[in-house]
């Protein structure tokens, strides 16, 4: 289809959203990624009746986990598309990846990197 | 089993701010069935803690362990060797492994990371209900299986009372009357003579009216 979306994406594969649990989505939130999506299939459409569902409620739950921490909870997203649908997901990639570029990097990365630069300096020293 | 819920993430990070290095203990046991305090609920605090202390800049290392039982000294002592790594435990067990982990390592500072609620069942996933005081004196053959004690809202041994309405107690359309359920059981299975004779005052010092309890078996005790 030589469908354009946003390079900055990493796709993990999965045999089912339902395979996403919540420590998936922190760590690659600790790992310093910016925002995270699960992309389901459509609701009603899950091949293994109810993974989606399961994910949807596992992404609430960790958008909620985000708010607690002073996170912002958007950096978090559930997206229901079936596999057929390419543009779709090229669509969802661009508006997931304007909706963090809002956002600004994450809090996590600048940490990190201020921490990685203050041990540099301590080890200089 | 114990039932236990986790605590707020504001309430641990309350609990540890101070620290610098942290260790979260989870259990293996009760609190892993009801999804409080297991291997997966230790992995998702320490994650979300990590975040919380990263972002805000703040020096703070979270390790994780899981113990099979935490009421347990066998288990417990698995710790001794890292126990001094840590300036303070996090402990996801129930009420009894926290005390014994801190009655264990009496110069860490050990904090609870789950609210202990009750001893129940898994009704399904999800939805746990208390089904037992731990009264000390069970009188379960003579209420068709059924705990008075637990699910009276009043505790009554001869009921129903009055609050009693279609089965439902009155605290709660949603909360069976206990002595409606002893009543149906008890006339299933044939055996309403439990239910006409009445139930003797119960000595109260088997449970907590006796304080703290204790149970010393010598034929057990090595």
């Amino acid at each position: 289809m030589r469908l354009r979306y946003p390079t900055n994406i990493k796709i993990i594969k999965v045999p089912c959203s339902g395979r996403v649990a919540i420590i998936h989505m922190l760590k690659a939130l600790e790992e310093g990624a910016d925002g995270v999506i699960v992309a389901g299939c459509l609701e009603g459409d899950c091949h293994y009746q109810s993974g989606n569902l399961r994910a949807k409620k596992r992404v609430i739950y960790v958008q909620e986990v985000l708010e607690k921490i002073g996170m912002e909870a958007e950096r978090v997203a559930m997206y229901n598309l079936s596999a057929g649908d390419g543009p779709r997901f090229a669509e969802i990639a661009r508006e997931m990846t304007e909706k963090v570029k809002e956002l600004g990097p994450s809090p996590i990365k600048n940490a990190k990197k201020l921490a990685s630069k203050k041990s540099k300096v301590e080890v200089a020293a | 089993m114990i039932m236990a819920r986790p605590k707020p993430i504001e309430e641990i990070i309350d609990e540890i701010k101070d620290f610098n290095k942290v260790l979260i203990a989870g259990c293996d046991g009760c609190v892993t069935v009801c999804e409080a305090g297991g291997v997966k609920e230790v992995q998702v605090l320490a994650s979300a803690l990590r975040l919380y202390f990263t972002k805000e800049n703040k020096r703070m290392e979270i390790d994780e362990t899981s113990l099979t039982r935490q009421c347990d000294k066998d288990y417990l002592h698995e710790l001794l060797d890292k126990i001094d790594d840590y300036d303070a435990i996090v402990s996801l067990a129930c009420g009894a492994g926290v005390q014994f982990m801190a009655e264990m390592y009496r110069k860490k500072p050990i904090f609870p990371g789950v609210d202990t609620c009750f001893i129940g069942v898994t009704e399904e996933r999800g939805v746990w209900a208390e089904r037992c005081q731990a009264c000390g004196q069970c009188i379960l053959a003579s209420t068709g299986g059924i705990c008075p004690i637990s699910r009276c809202s009043k505790r009554m041994l001869n009921g129903p009372c009055g609050g009693s309405e279609k089965g439902k107690c009155e605290i709660s359309p949603d909360t069976d009357c206990g002595w409606h359920l002893i009543y149906e059981r008890l006339k299933e299975l044939g055996q309403l003579d439990f239910f006409a004779e009445p139930t003797d005052p119960k000595d109260w010092v088997s449970s907590r009216d006796g304080g703290p309890r204790k149970i010393v078996r010598e034929d057990v005790r090595l």
